[in-house]
């Protein structure tokens, strides 16, 4: 027989999560801090709205594009965060999670060859994607030292002539890290000079704890050459419903939602209608949220620092990535002993990328209760280490 | 809000949900001076606002017998004092628990509290129906209790979450 799978999908390398995951599944008492989604419920005034769309018998597909009610709740959400007007029939759609976005933005802008900036350590599909689109990947290292910011040093070494599409991983899994409005001009000139596109992921911009979020997508010049994608997954808790959204300019859009159309037909009807409920009155779930982890945050730090741990402020998302290079082991090394000494499971840095070598993800996605245990493991492998 | 009610609606937040939580930890979680959490958490308590720090007991998992009932009550309200003064002759039983004046239908909600239904319904008959200024009463006792005081008793909290994830 012949053999059955492309070189394309079969070169791509498993995720470095997995290996955890499976060593996790088989201990009955590990704990961990390695999850990538809310401890949260997704409010209840949110599952009821889905609920009941399901009593009305709304099981049928939407419009290929979404529920024009939820677009439309997109764009004022967009213009009342960002002050960016977006046209909800023409300029906005709504997909299967952000990741679904992430994967068509990419799909619809490059043609083989063309080079995708990808700023490391940093979620784990875009470079995946990138290859899937048969572009060639081309990784921008952050580094400790910039708090894991892009600076536009580091972005203008890596272009060429070739290079068409830069994804803006900010607030940033697995580091923590945002981007500034100051960060984010830099960034923006050299964007501008190189002629770059922008494919901004800012699934976690709800959740930041110096300032709002700013979108580069509302720096001058940039609307017209930047997909903002979101979701609902952390800002709401609602990673289950499996509900993102792209805005950007129609004539993207109008080519991400052709292959949304033929790939996937349209995002799940339930979770469209919990989506309006959510950005019509979710705001105070999102406050209560956020400042429950900023309370956790600043726990979490200062056990970090107490037990001897170094870590570099993170502002956003829902990531602690402290530094372990000074204890003698690899990042791998690190989250293996820990989890066979002590049974708690994070994941290394180099999930993320090779320039996570050195580092750690810690999530505070967990009740504080379970965080102070877990903590107390921390702290008493570093004690023997 | 000033920046202080605001660090106080904090603090109150946080300690009604925990009452035993460290004023080390509030500090730290707050961001917040250990001294002034402390001071603030004083003042509190001298302002009355807070009244204790009270432990929730789910009763109906112990072996002891509980009961508790909702009684609405109608009174004539006494001139001069309103309702106050016969809302003090009830309260001042200890087997009450608490006492509210309402808007609707009737004036006082009285929640009770004891060991069996026949000394709630004793306690009705012959205390609370024969105080001079009550009309009626209507009493009704809790079967299951939910969700007390924001707390939902029914179900525990699991994480289910899968234990590893991007
Ligand atoms: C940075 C980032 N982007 C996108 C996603 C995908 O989220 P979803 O597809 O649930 O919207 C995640 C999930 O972990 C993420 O961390």
């Amino acid at each position: 027989m012949r053999e059955p799978v492309s070189k394309k999908t079969a070169a791509i390398k498993p995720s470095g999560i997995r290996k955890f995951f499976d060593i996790v599944q088989e201990m009955d008492d590990a704990v961990s801090l390695g999850v990538g989604e809310p401890d949260f419920d997704t409010p209840w005034h949110i599952r009821d709205e889905g609920i009941y769309s399901l009593e009305k018998g709304r099981t049928w597909y939407t419009s290929n594009a979404g529920l024009k009610e939820l677009r439309i709740e997109i764009c004022r959400y967009m213009k009342r965060t960002q002050g960016l007007d977006y046209d909800p029939l023409t300029e906005s759609f709504v997909t299967v999670g952000g990741s679904e976005a992430i994967d068509l933005a990419l799909r619809a802008m490059v043609d083989p060859g063309d080079e995708v900036l990808i700023p490391q350590p940093s979620y784990v599909s875009y470079e995946p994607c990138a290859v899937l689109a048969d572009a060639k990947p081309v990784i921008i290292e952050l580094k400790g030292k910039d708090d894991f910011r892009l600076t536009a040093d580091a972005l203008r070494d890596k272009c060429t002539d070739r290079s068409k599409v830069l994804i803006m991983p900010f607030p940033n899994n697995p580091t923590g890290a945002v981007m500034e409005l100051k960060d984010l001009e830099a960034v923006a000139e050299v964007i501008r000079e190189k002629d770059l596109y922008v494919v901004s992921d800012e699934i976690y911009g709800e959740l930041t704890y110096s300032g709002r979020h700013v979108s580069i997508a509302s720096l001058p010049g940039m609307r017209e050459r930047t997909i903002v994608i979101n979701g609902f997954s952390k800002a709401y808790a609602m990673t289950g419903w499996r509900l993102g959204y792209a805005v950007g300019p129609e004539n993207i859009m109008s080519q991400m939602i052709k292959i949304h159309q033929f790939a996937i037909m349209c995002a799940p009807t339930t979770s469209q209608y919990a989506g309006i409920e959510a950005l019509k009155n979710g705001d105070e779930d999102v406050a209560m949220m956020r400042e429950e982890y900023d309370r956790r945050r600043r726990l979490l730090l200062h056990e970090f620092a107490d037990m001897g741990l170094p870590c570099f402020e993170p502002f956003g998302a829902f990531y602690a990535f402290p530094d372990i290079s000074g204890f003698g082991l690899t990042s791998d090394e690190f989250c293996t002993r820990l989890l066979r000494e002590e049974k708690l499971a994070v994941v290394p840095g180099t999930a993320f990328g090779d320039c996570g070598e050195g580092y750690i993800r810690i999530s505070y996605a967990y009740s504080m209760d379970d965080l102070k245990k877990a903590l107390e493991r921390l702290r008493r492998f570093i004690s023997k280490l | 809000m000033t920046e202080k009610q605001i660090l106080r609606k904090k603090i109150l937040d946080m300690i009604e949900k925990n009452s035993r939580i460290a004023i080390s930890e509030i500090a730290v979680m707050l961001g917040e001076d250990e001294l002034a959490v402390a001071n603030e958490l004083k003042a509190l308590e001298d302002e009355g606002v807070i009244c204790g720090y009270h432990t929730m007991i789910d009763w109906s998992k112990t072996s002891l017998d509980a009961v508790s009932a909702l009684i609405e009550v109608r009174v004539t309200p006494q001139r001069g004092q309103g309702f106050d003064s016969i809302a003090e002759r009830i309260y001042k039983y200890p087997e009450v628990q608490s006492v509210y004046l309402m808007s609707g239908a009737f004036d006082l909600m009285v929640i009770l509290e004891g060991k069996t239904l026949q000394e709630v319904a004793q306690f009705v008959s012959s205390k609370l129906s024969a105080m001079d200024s009550i009309l009626s009463t209507s009493t009704c006792f809790i079967l299951k209790r939910y969700k007390d005081h924001g707390t939902i008793l029914a179900a525990k909290y699991e994480d289910i979450r899968e234990p590893v994830t991007p």
